[in-house]
């Protein structure tokens, strides 16, 4: 297997938080990767899968087959959208012996960001500096889904300069849960101010996730509420420099 | 969304006194579970879970089998057993039997299957006096309300709002030490046990090889409520049957742990048949009610039908974030949290409240913590797409099917994806790199002045990364 790696950003990434599509390509090229962008991506599904238009995420989910067919290894900014793809696909396609025998090479071809350069790149220190006190929001999907918990503090634990200060709880969702937000939008509301009170409790002045969605709600929350905290995805902690 | 279920949503979050008597007693007792599940305490944990949802599995998978079993043992005991279709068949047989015996008064231990069918109002109704005897039960049936919670029934309940009831309601000095209106509800209690004709519980576990009916509990009232009047009669799901005695060492060791943080609850009561001779206690009649009430229809479906492993431990509510914000008055059966959202619509049908399934954020933390691994989350979204279904059937809900199929056709074209992404992002304010808080009324509709109803928009980017990518 070469050094080759596609990329999956994310049509949150690519609509609304570019800067975290390009900060993960610039920390994978700087570790000797090659990055290329299949342009047929759009979206992994989940939109659809999670509001129960079940044959409309089929549709979509077959799209993503076909872009990262040829791909070799696909990396992801988000953990929720990798769990789509590695989790969720095969209950789509039980019916479809040929497409599921599809999903399941692809399964073993996405990667989530952080679990990717630990466990594939095998690196922890990226050779990237921050001077600042950061939380980090695990997303539920990476969490409970992906079982991912230490990969992305061993990844802040090497950064100079920054100092990681867990929350209390840290593993109650922000309340996003997609439609979710605008559905119970009053309680998905309230979901986020329970959480943003641990993170003011560790007196950080920045939030880490792996989840563009998450931050999107967080920092939604925050700025409504006009505090002065900001968020970061982890790529773009591990670009700094 | 029904008005009533978005209201009590409502009703609830901008409640703040009730918002932090929910968080707290749940907070408690999630700690007090994770700490007694913890890997130095229970290095098995995850075993128990795994042999737990396998003897549930293999259970369920042979239901049939496994009742006539239990049927056999209970009438070799001199018991009987009783199958109930629904809440109508449970109140006419206590009803008939109240009847023939000449019985007034009943004492009832705590069941959610019982609140399930109403059984106290329907009994009430018909002139009986079926009284409450766990102390949480007994607050709610003064006050005039349904559980709470699965396993924490008056948890909304303050110690100031049950002196307030006590006071009212039984005519006693007003008390605010917990423990002396502990002892006025004994007081009481203690009359209605020695004056009742029939004892009704619930029950735990129904075994099937000892056709013994097993009864958790801590405060004695069970035990009371089985073996002081003259006629027990329990009343269990049909689910609550296992197989084996001895399957017990699994459930018992999970049951209390993920309930209450207890390693054991105080009472564990083990009842088979009526009193014998020779013995000193014990009923004279002995009844186990089975009651179906939606169950059976839950079988035919292999990957929902794990929703009746349940053992109604509640620990899926106290860990779940929504159920801590809405409580458990907002859902719209007795059952409430992650568990109750997953069987109330396949018990009562999922017209009874469609947007059900759709109240969590799929945050997955009740799967995590159910003891006998539901996979809470996979029947949610399972039950999201029952109910786009039956939308689609009756022509409801169209504006958002025909938005999805834009969705997917959209999704599927990526230049026209892109387009779309422009478009959009050429009427979005850019808000000069800051966080948006209004649009301008004609864009602020639908999921838009939801999503600003709570919280900011991010601005709109100069470029998509597509187009930051092809410039690099």
């Amino acid at each position: 297997m070469g050094n080759q790696v596609s990329l999956f950003v994310t049509c949150m990434v690519d609509q609304l938080f570019p800067k975290v599509g390009m900060a993960m390509a610039d920390v994978l090229e700087r570790l000797g990767y090659r990055v290329d962008f299949p342009e047929g991506q759009t979206c992994c599904g989940q939109p659809a899968f999670n509001s129960g238009y079940r044959a409309e995420a089929r549709t979509v989910a077959r799209h993503f087959l076909k872009t990262f067919e040829a791909s070799e290894r696909i990396v992801v900014p988000s953990g929720s959208c990798t769990a789509m793809v590695t989790h969720h696909f095969a209950e789509l396609f039980q019916k479809e012996p040929e497409t599921l025998a599809l999903v399941h090479a692809m399964e073993k071809k996405v990667y989530e960001f952080a679990t990717f350069l630990t466990e594939v790149a095998g690196v922890e220190d990226v050779g990237a500096r921050m001077e600042d006190v950061v939380t980090f929001h695990d997303g539920c999907h990476g969490l409970r889904e992906l079982g991912i918990k230490s990969a992305p503090r061993r990844l802040l634990a090497h950064v100079k300069g920054l100092e990681l200060r867990e929350m209390v709880p840290a593993e109650e969702c922000c309340g996003f849960g997609g439609t979710f937000a605008v559905k119970f939008a009053e309680l998905s509301g309230a979901m986020a101010r329970t959480k943003i009170e641990a993170i003011l409790g560790t007196g950080a002045n920045t939030v880490v996730s792996l989840d563009p969605s998450c931050l999107m709600q967080i920092q939604g929350a925050l700025s409504r509420a006009g505090l002065n905290v900001r968020t970061m995805h982890l790529a773009e902690v591990l670009a700094s420099r | 969304m029904s008005v009533e279920f978005d209201q009590k949503i409502h009703d609830t979050l901008a409640n703040a006194s009730l918002q932090l008597a929910i968080y707290t007693a749940t907070g408690r007792l999630k700690e007090k579970r994770i700490e007694v599940t913890a890997e130095n305490v229970l290095p098995d944990y995850q075993e128990l879970r795994t042999q737990a949802n396998a003897l549930k599995k293999h259970t369920i998978d042979n239901l049939d089998h496994y009742l006539e079993e239990f049927e056999r043992n209970v009438e070799a005991y001199g018991g009987k057993v009783v199958y109930c279709k629904d809440a109508t068949e449970v109140s006419d047989f206590v009803l008939d039997l109240a009847k023939r015996r000449g019985s007034k008064l009943i004492v009832k231990s705590k069941s959610m299957t019982t609140e399930e069918v109403d059984l106290n109002e329907r009994l009430e109704h018909h002139g009986l006096e079926s009284v409450e005897t766990d102390l949480g039960e007994y607050i709610l049936q003064l006050a005039h309300e349904k559980p709470y919670h699965i396993v924490a029934p008056a948890l909304h309940k303050t110690r100031y709002d049950v002196a307030d009831l006590f006071t009212k309601a039984l005519h006693v000095a007003r008390e605010t030490v917990p423990e002396k209106l502990t002892l006025i509800a004994r007081g009481v209690l203690r009359e209605k046990f020695l004056k009742a004709d029939i004892g009704i519980s619930g029950a735990n576990f129904l075994i099937a090889d000892s056709g013994a009916v097993v009864l958790v509990e801590n405060e004695g009232n069970a035990r009371l409520t089985t073996s002081a009047p003259k006629i027990h009669v329990a009343v269990a799901g049909i689910e609550k049957v296992i197989p084996r005695a001895r399957d017990l060492a699994v459930f018992l060791k999970l049951l209390a742990r993920s309930a209450t943080g207890q390693l054991l609850s105080v009472y564990t009561s083990f009842l088979a048949g009526p009193r014998r001779v020779g013995e000193v206690d014990g009923p004279e009649e002995f009844y186990v009610v089975l009651l179906d009430n939606g169950r059976t229809r839950l079988l035919p479906d292999r990957s929902k039908r794990e929703s009746l492993y349940c053992i109604r431990c509640g620990a899926c509510l106290n860990t779940c974030p929504v159920y801590r914000k809405i409580g458990g008055h907002s859902f719209p059966w007795v059952y409430s949290g992650p568990i109750g959202a997953i069987i109330t619509p396949q018990f009562m049908g999922i017209s009874h409240e469609p947007a059900l399934p759709f109240a969590s954020s799929l945050c997955g933390a009740c799967g995590e913590v159910c003891p006998v691994k539901i996979d809470i989350p996979k029947v949610l979204l399972e039950l999201r797409g029952d109910v786009k279904k039956m939308e689609a059937r009756e022509g409801q809900n169209r504006m958002e099917k025909l938005a999805f199929r834009v969705f997917a056709w959209v999704m599927t074209h990526p230049r026209i994806y892109e387009m779309a992404g422009r478009l959009a992002a050429s009427v979005a304010p850019a808000g000069d790199g800051k966080w948006i808080g209004s649009l301008p009324a004609p864009m602020s509709v639908g999921p838009m002045k939801a999503w600003l109803s709570e919280r900011d928009l991010p601005p709109s980017p100069s470029k998509s990364f597509r187009e930051m990518w092809r410039n690099r």
